[in-house]
């Protein structure tokens, strides 16, 4: 039993590490999406742990057969974090990473926010809002159909101003669908402000645990515990929700926490700053 | 046309196993209740969130099933931003069935009375749109929209027992149902009960067109029978801007040119009356529609 325990741990530890250095991987094709035309970087950043963390560790899928009834489903109800989605799926094998290039360009199958047109992308999105109603949808075919799948969504914090998600999240809890889990991308900014500042959202937590949602709260760039909170989501016997609290730009110093990188192409300058950053963080790591 | 609304999706329960109905609080009035007592485990009423409720059919649609959402029209407008940004733009296999059409809600007024739903669902691509007139064409076309793959808007309006309609509705076809050479109508939904009416009484040899799909418009019977008859006249319980008569007069502004009037709601909201004081005082009851006719095939062959 005790050494099982351990080559499990073993065996996590290896994922870990792979899971870690596939996020260096993506985060590098993003800064490089970054130089050839206007990205959300910032917003990219803050969630890109989570996303990678769910395509590369978490989520059963396929990225040979991308239309696998039982597969988990993810949904980037915050659109316009797609580039960070995008450079997952290439990662993961949807489509070459060579494509990335073609994002935003016309006739590309990687649209400005997420489209069905692109492999791997399991809903479209863009307006903000949607994502959770979508999420719900899909939920509840998995249990009407005895699926196992799983339905992840990820919402931004600005987004929570939308009416809508307040619907939803009465609905889902509603319903108690435990194979839903709702990610909150807590970076503490929307496009105008902090979203303090636009429009409150504290206290997030006791207000989703009012609606009747199991809810955590992490930091979103520890990649050990969205982990174990995941795993945890796993067991909820309700829909779970987590605030994942996170840095807008999280990894490139000019941009981190603040609202310069919420649309922009980088500069050769700064382009050569950003790598160099990166590339002494993954010296370090 | 509820209550064959209610009975072709209880028919349809049977055939198609992925069929799911969804309403917002609204299951008794629009017959959706039949379902739900028939098929529990097919049947989700979200409460009063319409917004919520077209987007969750949007995740059951993505998810293999074949959503039918049911709501009085006017609310289920209300989440026509996201029909038009999750399942019109990616095409989804959803149909959205809006009741209460034009003024049939009469009594409850301006707020219940959708007068701009056809207009709305028209504009958006891949939709289809469909108004049929009596209970039999509700049944028949309620079967056709779920058998068909895509998104679909049909409206229907009151529960009128009475039949006008032969032919079987074919998705896409306009069909003639009195033949005329002094002027062409163009009518769908309740609506062409009273233009047949008003037909027969008319001084004027009016051919009769039931057009119940406005998306995609039959494009063909609707050119011929204007260039049969040489004049045009559109009927709805619609507003003037966006319907039918719109679809109508687009097409043949290329196709054919010809005099085309359109009758419907002018531009204004409706009100509390009965239905048929309502109709009358859009003058869209058989004897408004008659002189309608006659004063249209006077402008026959004019542009």
């Amino acid at each position: 039993m005790g050494i099982a325990v351990e080559t499990s741990d073993l065996m996590h530890a290896t994922d870990v590490q792979k899971l870690k250095e596939k996020i260096r991987e993506v985060r590098r094709s993003l800064v490089d999406m970054t130089s050839m035309i206007g990205v959300h970087l910032g917003s990219s950043l803050s969630c890109l742990e989570i996303i990678a963390t769910l395509y590369f560790l978490k989520m059963r899928h396929c990225p040979h057969r991308p239309q696998w009834k039982d597969r988990d489903r993810f949904i980037l109800s915050k659109g316009h974090a797609a580039p960070a989605l995008y450079a997952v799926l290439a990662e993961a094998g949807y489509f070459p990473k060579e494509e990335l290039k073609s994002f935003k360009l016309i006739d590309s199958r990687l649209q400005g926010h997420p489209d069905l047109k692109t492999p791997g992308v399991d809903a479209p999105s863009g307006s903000l809002g949607q994502g959770l109603s979508i999420g719900i949808g899909m939920a509840v075919a998995a249990k009407m159909r005895g699926s196992r799948s799983r339905v992840y969504v990820l919402m931004g914090d600005g987004e929570c101003d939308e009416g809508q998600v307040w619907e939803a999240l009465m609905t889902a809890a509603h319903l108690r669908l435990d194979n839903l889990v709702l990610i909150i991308d807590r970076n503490g900014w929307q496009l105008d402000d902090r979203t303090e500042e636009v429009k409150r959202k504290i206290p997030l937590r006791s207000r989703l645990e009012s609606f009747g949602w199991e809810t955590y709260s992490i930091n979103g760039h520890d990649v050990e515990k969205i982990i174990e909170v995941l795993d945890c989501a796993d067991r909820a016997e309700q829909p779970v929700a987590i605030i994942a609290h996170t840095k807008k730009g999280k990894g490139i110093s000019f941009i981190e926490d603040s609202n310069k990188g919420h649309k922009l192409k980088l500069s050769e300058e700064e382009y050569l700053a950003a790598i160099k950053e990166l590339e002494m963080k993954a010296g370090c790591a | 046309m509820r209550i064959a609304f209610g009975e072709a999706l209880l028919e349809l329960g049977v055939e198609v196993e992925d069929l799911v109905v969804l309403t917002a609080d609204v299951a008794k009035p629009t017959q959706a209740a039949v379902f739900r007592d028939r098929y529990p485990q097919r049947f989700l009423n979200i409460g009063i969130s319409e917004q919520d409720m077209v987007d969750i059919a949007a995740g059951l649609a993505l998810n293999e099933k074949v959503p039918v959402v049911v709501a009085f029209a006017p609310f289920l407008m209300r989440g026509w931003e996201q029909i038009r940004s999750t399942i019109s733009r990616c095409n989804l296999n959803v149909k959205l069935v809006g009741t209460h059409a034009g003024l049939s809600a009469s009594d409850e007024g301006a707020s219940h009375q959708p007068l701009e739903d056809v207009a709305l669902m028209r504009v958006l691509p891949n939709m289809t749109v469909v108004v049929p007139g009596d209970r039999e064409e509700v049944k028949e076309a309620t079967e056709a929209i779920v058998r068909k793959d895509g998104p679909v808007y049909m409206r229907i309006g009151r529960d009128e027992e009475e039949r006008f309609l032969d032919e079987e509705f074919r998705l896409g076809r306009a069909v003639v149902l009195k033949d005329g050479c002094d002027v062409a109508v163009f009518s769908n939904g309740f609506l062409t009960r009273e233009v047949l009416e008003a037909a027969k009484e008319a001084q004027v040899d009016a051919m009769v067109v039931h057009v119940p799909t406005v998306k995609p418009l039959d494009a063909e019977t609707v050119v011929s029978a204007a260039k049969k008859a040489g004049a045009v006249l559109c009927v709805e319980e619609h507003s003037i801007i966006g319907g039918l008569g719109s679809a109508v007069a687009e097409l043949l502004s290329s196709e054919y040119p010809v005099y085309t009037r359109r009758m419907g709601v002018a531009d204004t909201f409706g009100e509390s009356g009965t239905y048929r004081e309502l109709l009358d005082k859009h003058h869209l009851s058989a004897p408004h529609i008659k002189k309608a006719i006659e004063e249209t095939a006077g402008r026959r062959g004019m542009r």
